[in-house]
């Protein structure tokens, strides 16, 4: 387990030396909004279809405040992050009044509301998004200009949200919200206030999902549309579903491998939107446990 | 002034009119199936672009158009739940949203392949070109006659529905389906057929708007989304209430347009938001 932990450690800090460093980066971006994702679907049983929403709101609000107002990059990515918890906590709350599978096209409408609000203010550049993000300095000593540093930069903020992710699931707030995915009346019976857990879960989310999307905006120096769109909403599940929801590091398997996939289809037009929905089909067909889940269940029925 | 206004209603009217048939053939598929179609916006778009390519390349009118379409996109859809729907019963109904949701993204980027995504116009019958001069506004005669047609589809399902034998079926089988089997009804071929039908009229919703908005492979994404705020400010289960509902929702809209447009585009999703905060189960819906 240590070791296996220890591997995945030195593959991150080796990877911008075998792939490139930006593509690296997206990846870190996507399995931290992934995982992010999975800790409602995976762990809490919510299936949000708008979770696009606190990406790319964080990623604006990021953009805006280190490139308009000029501040600090650890700054901005603290203010996308908090606007996003802020917003999970609005919608938190007021999806949850209807669960199942109303709460999915609830939060597909919310997120509505968000992309064109973005579209239509005055600041959000309409339909350029915001250009010319600076990366700035990390604690205003190291240049983030280099790919290189910038890759080390949000690798550790990749790590610290990916340890808030882990250690949600693990602690006994966690083992909650799985008993309230597995069976929500009895954890009620039993003296949980499962809408409670359930907003506290949906703002964690949304706060990691809106610091995935303040890192998106410093790697790439720009905050788009469609980062907001409900594409984007619809690819994370994807990623959880490919890589195998309810696992912990499934999602960010999945995050890869459809990072790759956009990347080497990137020139075909729509058939990237072809592909995605006929991996989407197989994937619930024939694959619901997903990559690693299916890992999983293979090991333990060894044992 | 009142012109603007009357117009904008009536845009609101046609609006509400698509919502009304498209939000009834998710409701009667979801209170049956128990699968939210997000495909539903895809087969609207189908059942458009099945039309167009009728008459452009198989010189297919627009009354033709209006009973084969339905028939063939059903049809389709037939052969759908058979084979791909039918795998997930008993399944948390999550997988069936994401099923059709993969749907979606295939139908949409095969047509976006095919047929790029500016826009495909198609002409207005000659039966129904001109319109009537009310006084107070002018009438165009086609969008009349969606509103009256898409009203009465609506009202004839829902007849069918509350008044015949099919339609106790349907009932029945929405409260129950193992019981209904059990008194030798076969249900599966009824899931095949009410997963057809509700199909069919997102295609015919489609035939009708084609020569109102331009046909486009994304027109159905922007409308499933209207209609699904729709069917949560309605409440899954009623069929009234979501025709009632998607009429409603429509005029909402148009009256937004009027008084401020760059509203226009949310109007739907905060009235959901509210919904939600001061009626949480939906105006027609009975309980979570």
């Amino acid at each position: 387990m240590v070791s296996g932990w220890a591997a995945l450690l030195a593959l991150g800090l080796a990877a911008p030396f075998c792939v490139y460093p930006v593509f690296a980066m997206n990846v870190l971006c996507l399995a931290l909004f992934a995982s992010a994702f999975n800790l409602l679907l995976g762990y809490t049983g919510l299936l949000s279809f708008g979770h696009a929403a606190f990406l790319g709101m964080a990623g604006y609000v990021t953009g805006q405040a280190v490139k308009t107002w000029g501040w600090p990059v650890e700054l901005g990515i603290l203010a996308g992050t908090a606007a996003a918890a802020g917003l999970g906590l609005v919608f938190g709350a007021l999806a949850i009044r209807r669960s199942g599978i109303s709460f999915a096209m609830i939060t597909l409408g919310f997120a509505q509301i968000v992309y064109f609000f973005v579209l239509h203010a005055a600041w959000s550049g309409g339909e350029d998004g915001l250009q010319g993000v600076p990366r700035g300095k990390a604690l205003g000593l190291v240049s983030l200009q280099g790919n290189y540093a910038a890759y080390y930069f949000i690798f550790a903020l990749f790590l610290a949200g990916f340890a808030v992710f882990y250690r949600t699931i693990h602690s006994p707030f966690g083992h909650v919200l799985r008993a309230i995915r597995e069976n929500a009346p009895r954890a009620e019976s039993l003296g949980y206030d499962v809408d409670r857990y359930r907003v506290l879960a949906f703002v964690i989310s949304a706060g990691l999902a809106g610091l995935a999307g303040s890192m998106k905006a410093i790697v790439f120096q720009s905050a788009t549309l469609s980062d907001v769109h409900w594409h984007r909403s619809g690819s994370v599940v994807l990623m959880t579903l490919l890589g195998g929801m309810g696992t912990p590091i499934g999602p960010s398997v999945g995050a890869l491998l459809v990072v790759t996939l956009e990347n080497y289809l990137s020139g075909y037009g729509s058939w990237v939107t072809v592909i995605t929905g006929g991996v989407f089909i197989a994937c619930v067909l024939a694959f619901r446990r997903g990559l690693v889940g299916e890992i999983q269940a293979r090991v333990s029925s060894r044992r | 002034m009142l012109q603007a206004l009357a117009g904008q209603l009536l845009v609101g009217l046609i609006n509400g009119s698509f919502y009304a048939l498209l939000s009834l053939g998710l409701a009667v598929i979801f209170g049956l199936l128990n699968v939210v179609n997000f495909a539903h916006g895809a087969q609207y778009m189908l059942g458009a672009f099945v039309a167009w390519i009728g008459l452009t390349y198989l010189g297919i009118g627009y009354w033709w158009a209006l009973v084969l379409t339905p028939l063939v996109v059903g049809v389709l859809g037939m052969v759908f739940e058979r084979l791909c729907l039918r795998r997930l019963q008993g399944l948390d109904p999550l997988y069936g949203l994401l099923l059709t949701f993969g749907v979606t993204l295939v139908l949409e980027g095969l047509f976006q392949n095919a047929f790029g995504i500016s826009g495909n116009s198609y002409p207005v019958p000659s039966l129904l070109q001109g319109g009537t001069n009310l006084g107070f506004m002018f009438l165009p005669r086609y969008r009349a006659w969606v509103v009256v047609a898409s009203v009465a589809v609506c009202l004839g399902s829902w007849l069918v529905i509350e008044k015949t034998r099919f339609g106790a079926y349907l009932r029945a089988g929405t409260e129950n389906p193992p019981l209904l089997q059990a008194f030798g009804v076969n249900v599966p071929v009824m899931f095949t057929v009410t997963y057809g039908y509700g199909v069919a009229l997102a295609a015919f919703a489609g035939v009708m708007a084609a020569p109102i908005y331009q046909v486009t492979p994304l027109m159905g994404s922007n409308v499933i989304m209207m209609v699904f705020a729709v069917v949560v400010i309605g409440g899954m289960g009623s069929i009234l209430g979501s025709i009632v509902t998607g009429l409603g929702v429509g005029l909402i809209e148009g009256l937004t347009k009027f008084f401020y447009a760059p509203a226009a585009d949310v109007v739907v999703f905060v009235v959901m938001a509210l919904v939600l905060l001061l009626r949480p189960a939906g105006f027609f819906g009975r309980s979570r």
